[in-house]
């Protein structure tokens, strides 16, 4: 599983860090340096990229995974020349901006955005396989998740836009429920894709959605 | 008391029905001009619920504006965007204005439209739609709760013959059926044996069908259409017949081409009715139904 991002264009992040002259730059040794948006060699980038345009770079790290506790140590350790910017430019998922946020008195600005949670099919290629909905109905799928990888995210069948497997929203994506179709066909389940789906609960927890283990 | 539509479904008669595109505005004199037009012959006229994803005036006034004029509307609904909660309220207000047929709908997808930006609803999809008039016409609504004033609905949904692969379409078209469609208005079919095999299907199941007629205006569109729109095919020979017209003709081909069609139709008893659908040559659908000898 991974956090896919990617950086924000040029335009809006100058705009972001307008009112702030002294930047520290936060990047992030997990998901953000596998997607090549948020590792050493982009802070490094952003580094020289802001100097450019006439920031004063007060220091950078790249926190192993920066949407976890240890994130506070590690940035214990660079205290005084987070000190001596005003503000923090985080090249990391929304986690670690919030998580950035948590531990340090000065505005944690994001660096990238934020697509999806996705896995990596081929080097470099990631796609959307859950929406974390909290009611798994992958079993009854073929292990194909049409809440996500249906553009409608319909649960009783293919709509009208299907063409050849392929998805009337991009000619380059494949029809889900051809895909679970097919599947399931090829498992002898199709009896599956017979069952009426009921409208989904999104209620099962409602938001904000948090966990305690007991 | 069942809609005029319905009745026409049940009386064994070949079942006219067409459409009406609402504009983006609120100039709606052309809307209603077509509706004046077509409201005495045809059996029911569907208004387009924000066809193909652009913003227009709404389904359901267009469906009051029918009544108003003493014809017989069908509520084309999409689950595009409305929710649970504005699907069936509009549902309880379509029945207080005795708009009786609903036609339910996935709906386009947003990107294709003119409001690429917008957030897509699709709470339910067209086949809980289905599920959901049932459910209010016994009485409760989606979350269980008893209604006062129930509905009552002749609800169809909509299949596409040419739809490649078939069996998904043909397995969600069930799904459909046993969640209360009463009848379907198919997508635009060209291609009449395919059809014929399509229907010798669709009789084993209980509900009327509506071959779509969607009117070639010219043998471009059909090449554009084959070409673009999923599930539509217009075979090669009538792109010939549109492309062979003379200058200024090939219109007036279109028109042959669609009545000539429904007649094969009605004359051979393929299927329950037919649904045309001429986007934006509203004017010329009297002259496809001249064509068609009805």
């Amino acid at each position: 599983m991974k956090s896919i991002t990617k950086q924000k264009p040029v335009d809006e992040l100058k705009q972001q860090l307008d009112r702030f002259d002294r930047v520290y730059i936060v990047g992030c040794g997990t998901c953000a340096t596998m997607t090549r948006t948020g590792g050493k060699e982009e802070v490094l980038a952003m580094k020289e990229h802001l100097q450019e345009l006439g920031k004063l770079i007060t220091g950078w790290t790249v926190i192993p995974t920066a949407c976890d506790e240890m994130t506070e140590v590690a940035l214990k350790e660079s205290e005084g020349a987070i000190q001596n910017a005003n503000c923090i430019l985080v090249m990391a998922c929304a986690l670690g901006v919030h998580r950035v946020g948590l531990y340090i008195d000065k505005p944690a600005i994001p660096a990238l955005d934020t697509l999806f949670i996705g896995v990596e099919d081929s080097p470099g290629y990631f796609h959307e396989v859950c929406s974390q909905c909290g009611q798994c109905i992958l079993g009854e799928m073929a292990g194909i998740c049409p809440l996500t990888a249906c553009h409608k995210g319909l649960l009783n069948g293919p709509c009208g836009g299907t063409n050849n497997g392929k998805c009337e929203v991009d000619k380059e994506k494949d029809c889900a429920w051809t895909l679970i179709y097919e599947r399931l066909k090829e498992q002898g389940r199709l009896d599956l894709m017979r069952k009426y789906q009921p409208p989904k609960n999104y209620q099962v927890m409602p938001r904000p959605r948090i966990a305690r283990l007991e | 008391m069942a809609s005029k539509f319905k009745q026409a479904l049940s009386s064994g008669k070949f079942v006219v029905t067409s459409e009406v595109g609402p504009p983006k505005g609120t100039n709606i004199e052309k809307m209603l001009h077509h509706i004046d037009l077509l409201k005495d012959k045809v059996d029911g006229l569907n208004v387009t619920d924000h066809q193909s994803s652009a913003m227009r005036f709404p389904s359901l006034g267009g469906c009051l504006a029918i009544k108003e004029r003493g014809g017989e509307p069908i509520l084309q609904m999409t689950c595009r965007d409305r929710n649970r909660l504005a699907l069936q309220a509009e549902l309880l207000l379509a029945h207080t204005r005795d708009i009786r047929n609903v036609l339910c709908l996935t709906g386009d997808a947003i990107p294709v439209g003119d409001h690429k930006e917008a957030k897509g609803v699709f709470d339910l999809d067209s086949v809980q739609l289905l599920r959901a008039i049932r459910q209010m016409e016994s009485g409760k609504d989606l979350g269980g709760n008893d209604l006062d004033g129930t509905i009552e609905f002749c609800a169809g949904a909509i299949v596409t013959p040419e739809a490649r692969p078939i069996e998904p379409q043909l397995i969600k078209f069930e799904k459909k059926v046993e969640s209360g469609s009463e009848f379907f208005q198919t997508q635009a079919i060209y291609d009449l044996d395919n059809f014929a095999k399509f229907m010798q299907y669709a009789r084993q199941f209980p509900v009327k069908i509506l071959a779509g007629i969607v009117l070639l205006s010219s043998a471009r569109m059909a090449k554009y259409m084959t070409e673009n729109v999923p599930g539509i095919f217009v075979p090669q020979d009538l792109i010939d017949e549109l492309a062979s017209a003379p200058k200024g003709e090939a219109l007036n081909k279109g028109i042959e081409i669609a009545g000539r069609m429904i007649a094969t139709l009605k004359g051979e008893s393929l299927c329950d009715g037919v649904h045309i659908m001429a986007i934006g040559r509203e004017e010329v659908v009297p002259d496809i139904l001249t064509a068609a000898g009805l």
